[in-house]
């Protein structure tokens, strides 16, 4: 489980999140859809450990994350702006290297990752430079996938996602919800989650 | 319990009170004894029997020497104060020594170059105490040059700080290896002044100048680490206050 | 799925990485190399081809263009990984951050700090170096190497959130890196003029071993801060 309780975030001398309270429980998925500027990113990079809040906490199974800090992270898959991709290797290899600082993936569990993602028909020495904006997203959505994590923050996942690349990530959300993980994602437009314990939450100043 | 009034000191309000109350108490002072110390250093003071009154230079040469290698180690302090503990007020200390150190360094530097003149026939020799002092110069302006280059004010201030702290480790090894560096290429024939034997006459003035410069470096820190304190608080409801209870 | 990986695996794992990447684009890496080799020549062009004279300024002029070099070299060390969010990842990987940016270190002077170390000796030779202090020159240089790439980790890791970070990142390695000159130069001196080198030597290997302990939790600092 996850917990905010009174979160204070300043960035430079902007006040962003002002006293903020947020529970996120197993297979419950929240969807950011606040406006731009008003801190969905920094509110991410936040509970990722990148930022640092002014006051309040933020507790994963009960304990504040810069108290257990490498093992909240083994719990949680991040994706960012950047899809964190090496251009001059293949989307198997970046695979590859990414899980293998983490869990080790196998090359038939890399495979199925980007089958799932549907990119099973990649060459496998094309160099991620190649791909399109979207083909790369779903390489890092793979990723995600791969990692395994309990806790899935995502900044915008569907940029860049054309139509059957939005229902792919929906699909993989469903399953991760299913299995009892827990998402939390910033976007501009709400994904059709399909689960009873997806929220929405459109405006910093309401609660969610 | 013990801890409270480090926390309470790094609360930027009371700091920027108590600093501002402070700041007085160190400026007249630095005042007075710096024109008390100079004016008996370079006037009334016997003139050296070697060096005549070329040596008055020392008067305003070592207290900035002195000054110089302290400054650092505050600054260091103060922005490990601040990376540590998330003290801003620390922060803003550190940001404030920052050029009254380098200046202190220059001034030190010159005055260095102008004792050398007479003393050893040249501006520049390369005497360890003198490349010592230039790469403090360098510690600082890099110091000052991160600060300046990174515009969110947050991360200046942990960038430099981590600069700071390693510079601070580095320090020592760079007056060892420059002193090692020296004892291999140039002879020991440096003329220096004996200072434990140095006449009362010379070392009192030396003395009342020496504490009329530490106020003063007191004094400019406190006024421009205020100045920090309110850059960095400027969204805060208690500025306002303050400002209006001040004028 | 499978255990968690060991910080060893992971790190293992960021070298083959790196190895791999600059297979794949060798022109970064060569880079310095060149511009190392165009430094030494440009001092017997400035100077006088007399290979008397030429030998006493064989350690100046290859200490000055080694740390020149590891300087140009440096920009590769973190930007890239910066710049795409890779190094969020290493943040995230729940791995030691400071052991991660060590194997980048490590794998970063393999590509660079240990050729410019190998073609040293060539540089030493065409400025007068005796045969027989080759070996010395060549200790004293890939031990001078490791240290600039560990100092040079703090000042690539402080430099990441400054836009054009090149001149900064000299005003910032180079003081640190003063006593790495000293004692290296000075073995490479000690070597060229037929002495024993080991005085200087050691306080060098000194200084790799503390620049080992300590670089990578600065650099890890630093780089942390960049990424916020």
């Amino acid at each position: 489980m996850l917990e905010l309780s009174d979160l204070h975030l300043w960035r430079g001398d902007r006040h962003l999140l002002r006293g903020l309270n947020l529970t996120l429980a197993p297979g419950q998925v929240l969807q950011l859809l606040w406006p731009n500027g008003t801190g969905k990113t920094s509110l991410l990079r936040t509970i990722a450990g990148f930022m640092h809040p002014e006051a309040g906490q933020v507790r994963w199974k009960g304990q504040d994350i810069t108290a257990g800090r490498d093992a909240f992270h083994l719990d949680l898959a991040y994706l960012g702006h950047e899809p964190a991709l090496k251009a001059d290797l293949s989307a198997a290899e970046n695979l590859r290297f990414a899980t293998g600082m983490r869990n080790g993936a196998s090359i038939p569990q890399i495979h199925d990752a980007l089958l799932q993602v549907g990119l099973s028909g990649l060459r496998s020495d094309q160099p991620v430079r190649s791909l399109s904006a979207g083909q790369q997203r779903r390489v890092a959505l793979a990723r995600v996938f791969l990692w395994d994590a309990n806790l899935w923050l995502l900044d915008e996942p569907a940029a860049n996602l054309d139509a059957s690349g939005q229902q792919i990530l929906c699909d993989l959300l469903d399953r991760h919800l299913g299995g009892g993980g827990m998402a939390l994602i910033a976007a501009h437009q709400a994904l059709a989650v399909d689960s009873s314990l997806c929220r929405l939450w459109r405006s910093p100043a309401e609660q969610p | 319990m013990s801890w409270a009034w480090f926390h309470r000191f790094g609360s930027p309000p009371y700091f920027y009170r108590v600093a501002g109350i402070l700041v007085p108490w160190f400026a007249w002072p630095a005042a007075i004894l710096i024109f008390v110390g100079l004016t008996w250093g370079l006037v009334i003071a016997p003139p050296d029997r070697l060096q005549s009154d070329a040596y008055r230079i020392i008067f305003v040469h070592v207290p900035n020497s002195w000054l110089s290698l302290m400054s650092y180690s505050a600054m260091a302090i103060a922005a490990a104060v601040g990376l540590i503990w998330r003290i801003k007020v620390g922060h803003a200390v550190a940001a404030a020594i920052a050029p009254a150190g380098a200046t202190f360094t220059a001034v030190s530097l010159l005055t260095g170059m102008l004792w050398g003149q007479p003393m050893w026939g040249t501006y520049w020799a390369w005497d360890p105490r003198i490349v010592f002092e230039l790469i403090m110069l360098f510690f600082f302006l890099g110091y000052i040059a991160l600060r300046n280059a990174i515009d969110d004010v947050s991360r200046a201030d942990r960038s430099s700080a981590v600069l700071a702290i390693v510079g601070a480790v580095n320090v020592p090894i760079v007056h060892y290896s420059v002193i090692w560096w020296n004892s291999l290429h140039q002879a020991p024939s440096v003329l220096r002044v004996n200072g434990p034997s140095m006449p009362l006459a010379m070392l009192a003035p030396l003395l009342v100048s020496f504490l009329g410069f530490t106020c003063y470096f007191f004094a400019v820190m406190l006024v421009r680490a205020r100045a920090e304190v309110l850059r960095r608080e400027r969204g805060g409801d208690w500025i306002r206050e303050a400002v209006a209870g001040s004028t | 799925m499978t255990l968690r990986r060991s910080a060893t695996q992971a790190a293992g794992a960021v070298m083959r990485r790196d190895l791999l990447l600059a297979f794949r684009r060798p022109g970064d890496w060569l880079q310095p190399l060149a511009f190392f080799l165009i430094v030494t020549l440009l001092f017997p062009l400035a100077l006088d081809p007399e290979l008397g004279r030429l030998r006493q300024l064989a350690p100046a002029a290859l200490w000055v263009a080694l740390m020149l070099a590891s300087m140009l070299a440096l920009d590769f060390l973190f930007r890239e990984d910066a710049q795409d969010g890779t190094l969020e990842q290493f943040a995230l990987s729940g791995q030691p951050f400071a052991a991660l940016l060590l194997a980048k270190t490590a794998t970063h002077w393999i590509l660079t700090g240990l050729p410019l170390a190998m073609v040293a000796p060539l540089a030493a030779v065409s400025l007068g170096a005796p045969a027989s202090s080759i070996p010395m020159v060549l200790v004293t240089l890939l031990l001078g190497s490791v240290s600039l790439s560990l100092i040079g980790a703090i000042g690539a890791g402080l430099t990441l959130g400054v836009r054009r970070g090149g001149a900064l990142l000299s005003l910032l390695v180079l003081p640190l890196a003063i006593p790495t000159l000293v004692f290296g130069a000075r073995a490479t001196q000690l070597a060229i003029m037929g002495e024993s080198a080991e005085g200087p030597l050691y306080l060098l290997a000194a200084l790799v071993v503390l620049g080992l302990t300590l670089a990578p939790l600065a650099a890890a600092a630093a780089v942390r801060i960049s990424l916020e």
